[in-house]
């Protein structure tokens, strides 16, 4: 972990290397405190421990219904891939000639479907979903892949309950680099 | 040698440094001013009797008078972007890329308006004095950053290339991709870019001893989003707002873009507007189900951050064909996520034999790098022209079959193969595998 102190000072080592010169004043503080609505609005990314989720639910029934009308056009009405990305099913295939990445064979976390597809889903009107929309879409995505049944009920406290069957399928190749040397 | 030569070339005589005619890369620099007669050797029409005796018509008359913004000549007009046409109505038109043409190009810059393109959800069309930057999470005060107030900040300027991870994807391939160099590698650009460098705005904001990541995210309708260790952050990371000198294109990221100098081009989040630090990586839609290496053993490596060393001959390339025997000049792009190239090698063989390549100043880390040899091309069949990279950590450019050996074929991202161009003997040029 990295200390308090080791903390400020790589971020003064690195603020005195930019450019390869050590700057003679400070640079500007010009920075405006964030409004907390605009904070609201912007702050949705949803990191795997779930922070974040929101209130609402949704059950793969009313999620079919969403998905035929504004994702089945790209995705197929279950899932099976058309002009985009197949979702459902592949299971086993990571290790065949033919490989299906679907979010139930490949995707390490529930909360990024989640995340996706209230970020950027649908293509044509991305943001337009509420809250309650979201969770019914994933969860129809997530039934069809047998990962939840069709009579449960996503929500902020289900959703964390979710293992994905790939969770473990992924290595790390980031290493973090030993400080650098103090500027000279 | 052409039995047109009248003259004396400047090369005649000069031994091969390796197999097939590869001279030593120092020969066309000595040759400096004697190289005049060059051309003759290689019959190029255009300069008979008949339009000697006359001025061309653009001496005779005043040329067109000034233009608020240039465009290239018009004979240039088959110097564009390779753009992958849809059918109509396709629905996600604005998801997917066009590549640079690395074949068209000389020096190290790609042109602003030739830099490649990749967007998950088309090009925002934003109003600068309405984008905001929000700077929040693990900080001690979240901040709001305009481009008026960036703009006060004290700026840097490098030259760096950008490239896609997926570039050149199509050696994964069981067959060669047909097409120009820009068709399977055109997925790299290089600019100037000059910007804030990130370090300044986290400062500002006061980061929390927790923080290890940052989540940078962009104003386009794919709200497209990466994680960031915050160690490169505050390395050599900026927050870019001219390319070139000029602002920042629309496709680049208008009017600002995160510029992460040697890592995968997905990572240089464009359309900038926030940047949430964080003690962990996100895992988004594009660092989980994207840009992870799907190896043999059905995992997938994540996080595989810089670019790997790199190079490609971009003349002769395939459709960039032979004009008859004689001398050449080879040349080509090499680079490399972990810093300044250190050398190329050239083989006209197919790797039995290499030479060194000349490299063309300047050559700067994590950047685009021209490299060139002379070479006598004399006709015949077995000739395959490969480059090999070397960068300044000792990093060598894998051939494909080691690098498939190593990763299997379904990678899809990373592939930093040599590339192999066959020399027909009738001139066509040929992307093969070998």
């Amino acid at each position: 972990m990295f200390g308090r102190k080791r903390v400020a000072a790589a971020a003064a080592v690195a603020l005195a290397c930019v450019a390869g010169t050590a700057l003679a004043v400070d640079p500007p503080k010009l920075g405006q405190r964030a409004p907390a609505d605009l904070l609201a609005l912007m702050d949705k990314s949803i990191p795997p421990d779930g922070t974040g989720l929101p209130p609402g639910q949704g059950t793969p029934v009313q999620g079919q219904a969403v998905f035929l009308e504004k994702c089945a056009v790209c995705h197929g009405p279950r899932g099976e891939g058309l002009t985009n990305d197949r979702l459902v099913g592949g299971e086993g295939t990571l290790t065949q000639e033919i490989t299906a990445k679907t979010v139930g064979s490949f995707w390490p976390y529930a909360t990024t479907l989640f995340d996706y597809i209230r970020r950027a889903m649908p293509y044509d009107a991305p943001t337009s979903l509420k809250d309650d929309e979201v969770y019914a879409t994933a969860a129809y995505i997530l039934a069809l892949n047998g990962i939840i049944k069709e009579t449960d009920t996503l929500n902020a406290e289900t959703l964390m309950k979710v293992k994905m069957p790939n969770a473990d399928g992924f290595i790390n190749q980031w290493v973090e680099p030993a400080p650098k040397a103090a500027a000279r | 040698m052409s039995k047109k030569s009248e003259v004396a070339h400047p090369l005649d005589g000069a031994e091969p440094v390796a197999g097939n005619g590869l001279l030593h890369r120092r020969l066309f620099l000595r040759g400096g001013a004697l190289f005049t007669g060059a051309t003759a050797l290689t019959g190029i029409a255009g300069v008979g009797a008949a339009q000697a005796a006359d001025y061309p018509a653009w001496r005779k008359e005043p040329g067109r008078p000034f233009v608020a913004y240039g465009t290239p000549s018009k004979f240039e007009s088959d110097t564009q972007r390779i753009v992958t046409v849809r059918a109509p109505g396709y629905p996600t038109a604005g998801a997917g890329s066009s590549r640079t043409p690395l074949q068209l190009l000389e020096g190290i810059i790609t042109p602003s308006g030739l830099h490649f393109e990749r967007s998950h959800n088309g090009v925002p069309d934003i109003d600068p004095a309405q984008h905001k930057l929000l700077v929040h999470g693990l900080v001690k005060q979240p901040l709001v950053f305009t481009l008026e107030a960036l703009d006060r900040y004290p700026r840097k300027s490098a030259i760096h290339f950008v490239e896609c991870s997926g570039n050149s994807g199509g050696g994964w391939g069981l067959n060669p991709p047909v097409g120009p160099v820009g068709t399977m590698h055109g997925l790299v650009s290089c600019s100037e870019w000059s910007g804030v460098p990130l370090a300044y705005l986290l400062d500002e904001a006061g980061i929390d001893p927790k923080a290890k990541w940052i989540l940078a995210e962009g104003a386009d309708a794919a709200g497209m989003s990466r994680s960031v260790p915050l160690s490169k952050c505050l390395d050599d990371a900026m927050v870019a707002l001219f390319q070139n000198g000029e602002r920042v294109r629309p496709e680049q990221g208008y009017p600002m873009r995160l510029l992460l100098p040697g890592w995968e081009g997905n990572m240089n989040v464009k359309w900038l507007t926030r940047i949430k630090v964080t003690e962990g990586p996100t895992h988004t839609k594009d660092e989980t189900s994207k840009y992870t290496e799907l190896m043999p053993d059905g995992k997938a490596l994540q996080f595989t951050f810089p670019m790997g060393v790199k190079s490609t001959i971009t003349r002769p390339s395939e459709g960039v064909n032979m004009q008859g025997p004689g001398y050449y000049e080879i040349a080509g792009f090499a680079w490399s996520g972990n810093g300044k190239i250190a050398r190329v090698d050239v083989s006209a063989d197919g790797g039995q034999s290499w030479a060194p390549a000349a490299l063309q100043d300047p050559v700067f880390p994590k950047a685009l790098t021209r490299f060139r040899i002379p070479w006598e091309w004399k006709g015949g069949p077995g000739i395959v022209l490969q480059s090999r990279a070397v960068d300044e950590t000792g990093a060598v450019q894998p051939t494909r079959d080691k690098l498939i050996e190593e990763r299997g074929i379904k990678n899809a991202y990373h592939y930093n193969g040599i590339t192999s161009w066959e020399v027909r003997e009738s001139g066509l040029v040929k992307n093969v595998w070998a």
